[in-house]
């Protein structure tokens, strides 16, 4: 039998979990001394990407701040799944006011830090995309404005889920919703003009804007850890596929969200003090059918008569993208 | 130390001696005055350990507020009118999280038609929201509720609404006496909250509530106005003590131990009122006035007992409650033991108008005399609200109610060139 080398295939990758990183390389959720800051027990779907994601923030957010952190939650799926009453998740000091003033609770719970001498304490402040896009929307835009010292983190399930999925602003054209539903001349969501809160948020010239996906969580992980490091009005938006809503398996929440990259659909981007910073590139660029065919709400766009316009229109969508962020390599 | 200052001044150097760590503060008249005052002082140092935060909208003034309370500092806001009604949802919020904000409402009409000046409207529709609702009748109660306002708030963990008039009292130049703060350190002693979010010590608040707990959740928050109304009276007589002037309580009496016809009423008025009825009682008329200084809680018994003798009691509104009448009456109705009929509700001053003591001093007697109507609009001008129904039933597109009558009161602006 010939000699066969062992290979060891993770050397140089960042997979989760990857015992064979050096110590400090690897992932907070790898370490067993990680804070488990939204404990296991709680009523989030099989394969809620926003459970997941809270969970890797706010774990490396502990890290970062040497576990002196507070959060404030915006109404939503992730106030509710995580909380009722007398069961709650939460192993960090946590706050639930209202649906839309997150931001502004935030503020306050910041302003009392650094009243009382506690600046090492950070605040957190985090809501889906209707408590942020939509009805919180001012609240966030005057604590960008004042440049207050809150990591706001919005995990954009693109629809009012908690309230069974009705459109929100941050809804992607031609999706199917229940306020948006599919019948008509153009079934699902409208075309309209978007709401791109990344960029409404660097437009704010704060020090701060990040976005990310689930399906990268060591990326996500490093721009906690960074944002964490800079005082000031930071920005993270963070995609999370919902199984339930979008209508995928819910052991494909990883794969949809990396395909939201993959294709354009959803830039993953840094900016500092304004300006783009990095971005991450697409790795191999995909159509954006290979994303939207696995999620029922787009279903009717694959019937017997396919939209192939409507396809075309989401597609011209990514390449703008694509072009704006330069995600793919000339 | 005696001062000849303006209400508002007198509000925000009363706010600023109870040494609060965060105000936030968003302009709406007749308020702004206090939280200009305060930024200044911030500004300055001279009001030291606070943070002044310029927020976007009342709702969000309200929402820092909550963040800053649920965080352990004392946290203080003012608003008025439409501000009132924009941060509605987070006044709820901040009373079902037992949190003791103080908020100073500047009353004010609520539009539309949009109209500044003062009347009840805005405070008293928010009657349920859970805060203690204290009024002031002059700008050395005003400056004195303040004080109050914090230590019942953080006693109780509650939030407090110190309602004082627009304008008449806001912007009023008066006499106050400024208490030292070592007067105000000694009656009010550091926040300690209930609840707090603290690293050391993590909670969850504000998470949700089904039926299996939320009836007693909000019978607590009853049970807690209710303590209120048993701790309200001695913290006044504490205050007198080290003060040595009356201020706050439940309610204020004058001159009803033989009254026949009580006159009841909430805020600055009262001082007209008082006016009136001693006139009044030069003619040997048997009156007198029951001033509600707080009206959350409703003082029930105490009411009660200051109506006692009553015949007949008249309750000046400066709201109305369209559709129905009276607000304060028909709390005041709770409270009095004679003939529902007796209780009359007199709608005065909405949106600023002049309450005048020749107006009170002809309703009074009509009173006296049997003739009131058991709802009355003061000085209402029936030949205009007629000529107004008259329009309507002439024509479909009638138009802006307001602006036609101004034409028809032919004010300057409206008359032909």
């Amino acid at each position: 039998m010939a000699f066969q080398p062992v290979k060891f295939y993770q050397t140089g990758t960042f997979t989760v979990g990857n015992r064979l990183l050096a110590l400090e390389e690897r992932s907070v959720q790898a370490n067993m001394r990680r804070t488990n800051s939204l404990n296991s027990g709680h009523r989030a779907c099989q394969g809620c990407g926003e459970a997941l994601g809270a969970r890797y923030a706010i774990d490396a957010a502990m890290e970062a701040t040497g576990r002196r952190l507070i959060a404030a939650n915006a109404t939503g799926c992730l106030e509710v799944f995580s909380t009722p009453y007398p069961e709650t998740s939460w192993q960090i000091p946590w706050i639930h006011s209202l649906f839309g003033n997150t931001a502004a609770v935030a503020t306050g719970i910041a302003a009392a830090m650094r009243v009382k001498g506690k600046s090492d304490v950070r605040v957190i402040a985090q809501g889906g995309d209707g408590g942020t896009t939509d009805i919180g929307f001012g609240c966030l835009s005057g604590m960008f404005e004042r440049n207050d010292d809150v990591l706001y983190i919005c995990y954009d399930n693109e629809a009012y889920m908690n309230t069974g999925v009705q459109r929100s602003s941050a809804t992607p054209p031609a999706a199917r919703t229940a306020t948006t539903t599919a019948v008509g001349e153009e079934p699902g969501n409208v075309f309209g003009q978007g709401k791109n809160l990344p960029a409404i948020a660097i437009a704010h010239d704060i020090p701060y804007v990040a976005t990310a996906t689930v399906a990268e969580l060591r990326d996500l992980e490093a721009k906690v850890r960074r944002a964490m490091q800079i005082r000031g009005a930071r920005y993270l938006h963070l995609f999370v596929p919902c199984p339930l809503g979008w209508g995928h398996a819910s052991e494909d929440t990883i794969r949809i969200a990396r395909l939201a990259k993959e294709t354009g659909l959803f830039p993953v981007i840094e900016a500092v003090d304004g300006e783009v910073a990095a971005v991450s590139k697409i790795r191999r660029k995909l159509p954006v059918e290979e994303y939207l065919r696995p999620q029922k709400r787009f279903a009717h766009l694959f019937g017997s008569a396919p939209r192939s316009d409507v396809i075309a229109r989401i597609q011209a969508i990514a390449d703008r993208n694509i072009r704006r962020y330069g995600l793919v390599d000339a | 130390m005696l001062k000849q200052i303006e209400g508002s001044r007198a509000v925000a150097e009363a706010v600023a001696l109870c040494r609060p760590e965060v105000i936030c503060a968003y302009p709406i008249s007749p308020q702004t005055h206090i939280v200009e005052g305060l930024g200044e002082m911030v500004k300055s140092r001279e009001l030291a350990r606070c943070e002044f935060i310029n927020v976007e909208s009342e709702f969000a003034a309200m929402s820092v507020a909550i963040g800053a309370s649920a965080a352990g500092a004392r946290a203080y806001t003012a608003t008025a009118s439409q501000g009132l009604l924009y941060m509605a949802e987070a006044v709820f919020n901040a009373s079902g999280l037992g949190l003791p904000i103080v908020m100073t409402v500047a009353n004010r009409a609520i539009g539309a038609p949009i109209n500044i000046w003062n009347d009840h409207t805005d405070a008293l529709s928010q009657r349920d929201c859970g805060w203690i609702q204290l009024f002031a009748e002059n700008n050395q109660e005003a400056l004195d509720l303040h004080i109050q306002a914090f230590r019942l708030g953080e006693e109780l963990s509650l939030p407090v609404m110190v309602c004082m008039d627009g304008f008449i009292l806001t912007h009023a130049y008066e006499r106050v006496d400024v208490p030292t703060q070592a007067q105000v350190d000694a009656y009010l002693p550091p926040f300690e909250p209930r609840q707090v979010l603290d690293p050391a010590e993590p909670v969850s608040i504000g998470a949700m509530v089904g039926p299996e707990a939320f009836m007693e959740v909000r019978y607590l928050a009853h049970a807690k106005q209710m303590r209120a109304l048993e701790l309200i009276p001695g913290w006044a007589d504490e205050f007198r003590a080290a003060f040595g002037r009356e201020s706050g309580g439940l309610l204020h009496r004058y001159r009803t131990e033989d009254a026949d016809t009580v006159v009841v009423a909430l805020g600055s008025v009262l001082g007209t009122l008082k006016d009136t009825v001693d006139e009044l009682r030069r003619d040997g008329v048997k009156i007198g006035v029951l001033g509600i200084t707080c009206f959350r809680p409703w003082p029930l018994a105490a009411v009660r007992s200051a109506l006692e003798r009553a015949e007949r009691v008249v309750v000046i509104e400066k709201s109305l409650a369209v559709g129905l009448g009276g607000i304060v009456s028909s709390n005041v109705g709770t409270s009095f033991g004679g003939s529902p009929g007796a209780v009359h509700a007199v709608i005065a001053g909405l949106g600023g108008r002049a309450i005048t003591r020749a107006s009170l001093s002809r309703m009074l007697a009509d009173a006296v005399h049997g003739r009131l109507e058991p709802l009355t609009f003061l000085d209402l001008d029936r030949a205009l609200v007629e000529r107004a129904l008259a329009r309507e039933r002439e024509q479909r597109r009638s138009g802006p109610i307001a602006e036609s009558i101004l034409r028809d009161l032919g004010v300057v602006a409206s008359r032909p060139v």
